[in-house]
């Protein structure tokens, strides 16, 4: 068995079919690029995996338990951490209060919280904000901060909703870098992203879909060559600019 | 040593308040000091619900009614004496406070400010309605145990310090940062692997077990207890809000400054300018003075409308959270230049 997998995902919103029928399978140790237009249903495939939202239909499983039924922190709980598309900062906390706050998770007491924290932050590079308010920090840092946040709490699968969306050249391989160092680190890795000069360098396998129903599976440059992708989502210029 | 340095200014205030009913013997003025260390109690428990953890109590005269009539019930109907009420008070109210965040808290938004607000005026007409248990509109008496305030006094100075203390010591702790966390955004809080639903009833019982407190000891010093006092929506309940706000939302020592202005704001319109105002009419002779003597004493609740509109407009953080902006405009020093 696969260490993630979905099994025929179902969500309707009323009448609507968000996500229609999606299976994968992510291996342990892979970064895994979730692609597709607006609207296609990646972020609802975060929410779904993270019980957000309640399946219609489906099975999700991780590391041979099934997942899917269970509330938001319970698999929070068992090893999946989220970062949002939105940013959701703790505002009113410093940076630091904000990641020992999801760093309690796994150590109960203060002094072993404090430590986990400090030592998350660092990871991703973030020490210089440690002690300024959340609400303060620029888009980038905000960033950074929902991926420290949810790395202290220990996941072993780690879901990136659009990190990378809004950076700037030299902020955007800042962040590569960082998604490549959690990967080596251990943390299996599915990514939202539509940067495709970020999606396209990291990721082992990329998975397109489009009103919510795959399209086109396999490795990076595979799907840049698929018709369908390029149809929906790519555009034809795509192919004459790389 | 980093101890005392950080807690100078509130060992201080404490000495002091030790200290007081020797230095003011005048029984009127302990009087307003229990009242305020009472206020002391009710805010810290109105603070850590919907100061820290976000989720705005309506109906804190529920719960501290509900300790009030625990204590007078114990008395009246099984004889034990009412100081038991305390203990049992703070339970029964966390009791009362459970199933009603249980069905609230599963939900987003007002839903659980307009419950607790429904449940004040559920427990208030339950304890009119139901005469042959709480005697109605008619109260119940119990007898106090000391002629003097000084005992009083420093059972609630106890409460105060307290109330402080505990929630300083949970705002350090786990508890606190995700109480804080929950506030800040559920959805984030969730997705760290919190159970918002859990933590925000863990706030809610604390907050019900301070509250409750101060109710039971409200009906061992006062020696009598009505449903129109313990559970008056605006004498209690608004007056809780009023406390948290004006003294300092989400800040430890808020609650004390707000009861003790609070306290202040209410006695000055009760007694109509501590008797400036009856001396004046009857100095002057002037019939318009009389009456007006006579409105303002009626009109300290419209002086809680005036107060919150000036504390919003000027002290958007309370007295405490924007202390440093406040002594800068009394003492006219230069901003700042940032």
């Amino acid at each position: 068995m696969a260490y993630f997998e979905a099994k025929n995902i179902v969500k309707f919103f009323g009448g609507l079919a968000a996500v229609n029928g999606v299976e994968f399978k992510v291996e342990k140790g892979q970064i895994y690029g979730l692609i597709g237009p607006n609207g296609s249903g990646k972020t609802t495939i975060f929410n779904l995996i993270n019980g957000y939202f309640p399946l219609t239909k489906g099975r999700i499983y991780f590391d041979g338990e099934e997942i899917s039924g269970l509330k938001t922190y319970q698999i929070c709980q068992k090893g999946i951490g989220r970062t949002f598309q939105v940013v959701k900062p703790l505002k009113r906390m410093t940076v630091l209060d904000n990641v020992i706050a999801s760093a309690f998770l796994r150590s109960p007491n203060k002094a072993g919280a404090i430590k986990l924290a400090e030592e998350t932050i660092d990871f991703c590079g973030m020490t210089s904000h440690k002690d300024k308010l959340a609400k303060s920090l620029p888009i980038a840092s905000r960033k950074r901060l929902e991926i420290a946040r949810s790395l202290a709490t220990k996941p072993r699968l780690l879901l990136l909703d659009e990190t990378a969306a809004g950076l700037n050249p030299s902020e955007l391989e800042q962040a590569i870098d960082l998604i490549q160092k959690i990967r080596d680190s251990g943390v299996t890795v599915i990514i939202v992203e539509h940067i495709m000069k970020v999606i396209m360098t990291i990721s082992d396998t990329i998975l397109c879909i489009n009103h919510g129903m795959v399209i086109a599976e396999g490795t990076p440059v595979e799907v840049a060559s698929n018709h369908e992708v390029i149809a929906a989502y790519l555009g034809e210029d795509y192919g004459a600019q790389s | 040593m980093t101890f005392m340095k950080r807690n100078t200014a509130p060992l201080i205030v404490l000495l002091l308040l030790i200290a007081f009913p020797w230095i003011v013997q005048d029984s009127y003025y302990q009087h307003l000091m229990i009242l305020v260390l009472m206020w002391v109690a009710i805010g810290s428990g109105w603070n850590l619900i919907s100061g820290y953890t976000g989720q705005v109590l309506f109906g804190a005269a529920a719960f501290f009614g509900m300790g009030a009539y625990t204590a007078a019930l114990l008395l009246n109907k099984l004889d034990i004496s009412a100081w038991w009420g305390l203990p049992l008070g703070a339970v029964l109210s966390v009791a009362l406070a459970f199933p009603f965040g249980w069905i609230s808290f599963r939900l987003r938004g007002p839903y659980f400010a307009l419950v607790t607000l429904a449940l004040n005026e559920i427990m208030r007409h339950v304890a009119t309605i139901w005469e042959s248990l709480t005697e109605g509109m008619v109260g119940l008496l119990v007898m106090q145990t000391f002629v003097s305030k000084v005992p009083y006094y420093y059972i609630a100075l106890a409460l105060a310090v307290l109330s402080i203390v505990g929630v300083d010591l949970v705002m350090r702790s786990r508890w606190g940062y995700y109480f804080v966390s929950i506030r800040e955004d559920q959805d984030a809080a969730e997705s760290m692997g919190i159970n918002t639903v859990r933590y925000k009833m863990v706030s809610l019982c604390l907050s019900a077990l301070l509250i409750g407190l101060a109710g039971a000891l409200y009906t061992n010093y006062m020696g009598f207890i009505d449903p129109k006092v313990v559970f008056s929506l605006h004498d209690i309940s608004i007056m809780a809000i009023l406390v948290g706000i004006v003294g300092g939302v989400a800040t430890v020592y808020g609650p004390a400054v707000g009861a003790f202005i609070m306290v202040a704001v209410q006695e000055i319109f009760r007694s109509a300018g501590f008797g400036l105002f009856p001396y004046l009419s009857k100095a002057t002779g002037w019939a318009w003075m009389a009456t007006v003597t006579k409105y303002v004493s009626e009109a300290h609740v419209l002086s809680f409308g005036l107060l919150v509109v000036i504390v919003i407009l000027y002290l958007p953080n309370g007295v405490t959270g924007d202390w440093s902006n406040l002594t800068r405009r009394l003492l006219f020093r230069k901003r700042e230049t940032a």
